[in-house]
């Protein structure tokens, strides 16, 4: 009987989702995202170069309702990854990696990152 | 390597149902994940009816209940059946913990068995854990010096010192932490995983030990700790509530300070 014909036991599968391992994965996608968003405001950055014409194309698309979605979500990634971020600085100086402070600093982080999310388009639509 | 989806060979087809729950006041349904390596089948999940009044609370007394009643080709590893042994360690309901230390009570409607997640499958709920042992062996779990033992006594340690290793000699090597760890899962083949970090931060730790150089020389690898990306799965898990994920920022600690 070989080793190699063993199947493997399930995993991701299976296992429950927690708020350890969902804001772990969420701060990659996040990340993936904040890069995806990098090239949306090189764009944006690229069209103002280029005169008036392409920054009103440019500035047409993100005005739009997919446009402000995703700056939405732009938005919401990027503070997700900072105050993510700063929660794995703390834990990289050996701090707050008891239990109950993991899940205090896990709900911490999700609670800031939306009402940041919130603030900034507060602030935007006003200047806006 | 990370593969979400299960190899061909390992994808789960629905099993058996059998009700052995006639008259039962309190009838609970176990899923009980299954492969026969002499049959050439692929795993599939049986179903079994249980009166919980014919069994003790904790699901290792459901699984025993199950093994002499109803089915006894039903194979999982226990011996000590309360928590020190660290032998029947399987996921319940999502998550890894020891069958023993599990109150069936706490599982809302079926109660889900499947072996350690992301394992090679001996029979049923039996994981191969030959690779996790290996990587116990590799951090030379026991105490290194090289001074010459005192004569007329042991070691000594101070109230202080000794105090340093509560929290990591409680260990039972279950590998609940490991199999529960991302990171382990799709890379096993080289990092450590939190069981044998925290071990290996167990002999660190020691005062008694004179080895601390060699033993971090020996885990300073971006595979061996570094896959260790905090997630805290393995905290979360722990049936014994120890702390693994401590005591690799612990080790990491180590490595910044002694640059």
């Amino acid at each position: 009987m070989s080793n190699g014909s063993r199947p493997l036991s399930p995993h991701l599968q299976i296992y429950r989702p927690q708020i350890t391992s969902v804001l772990s994965i969420s701060h990659r996608v996040t990340g993936l995202g904040l890069a995806v968003g990098t090239l949306l405001m090189v764009w944006w950055l690229l069209a103002a170069a280029a005169g008036p014409e392409s920054y009103a194309r440019a500035a047409g698309f993100m005005g739009s309702f997919f446009g402000l979605l995703l700056l939405f979500g732009w938005t919401f990634a990027l503070w997700f990854h900072f105050c993510a971020g700063i929660r794995h600085l703390i834990w990289d100086t050996g701090y707050a990696l008891e239990l109950p402070k993991v899940y205090l600093g896990g709900w911490i982080v999700i609670g800031t990152s939306v009402g940041l999310t919130i603030l900034t388009w507060i602030i935007a639509l006003i200047a806006w | 390597m990370v593969e979400f989806a299960l190899p061909r060979n390992s994808r789960i087809t629905p099993g058996k149902r059998v009700s052995n729950a006639k008259g039962a006041k309190r009838a609970k349904n176990f899923k009980i994940y299954r492969w026969n390596p002499e049959d050439g089948q692929n795993p599939h999940l049986d179903e079994f009816e249980i009166d919980l009044d014919k069994c003790g609370p904790m699901v290792l007394d459901a699984l025993i209940h199950i093994k002499n009643d109803v089915d006894g080709t039903v194979a999982f590893r226990r011996s000590c059946r309360e928590g020190i042994c660290g032998s029947c360690a399987m996921n319940i309901d999502g998550v890894n913990t020891l069958a023993c230390l599990k109150p069936i009570e706490e599982v809302k409607g079926d109660v889900a068995i499947y072996p350690l997640p992301h394992m090679k499958v001996v029979k049923d709920l039996v994981p191969d854990l030959n690779q996790v042992y290996a990587q116990y062996t590799s951090i030379k779990p026991w105490l290194q010096t090289q001074s010459a033992t005192p004569p007329d006594r042991e070691r000594l340690q101070s109230p202080e010192e000794r105090e340093k290793l509560n929290g990591l000699y409680e260990c039972i090597l279950c590998f609940c932490c490991t199999t529960s760890c991302p990171s382990y899962w799709w890379n096993g083949d080289r990092y450590l995983g939190p069981a044998v970090l925290l071990q290996a931060y167990r002999w660190i730790a020691d005062s008694r030990d004179e080895m601390t150089g060699e033993r971090l020389d020996q885990l300073e690898d971006p595979f061996r700790l570094y896959r260790c990306h905090t997630i805290m799965n393995c905290t979360r898990t722990c049936p014994k509530g120890l702390n693994p994920a401590k005591a690799i920022a612990e080790i990491k600690k180590l490595m910044v300070e002694r640059h």
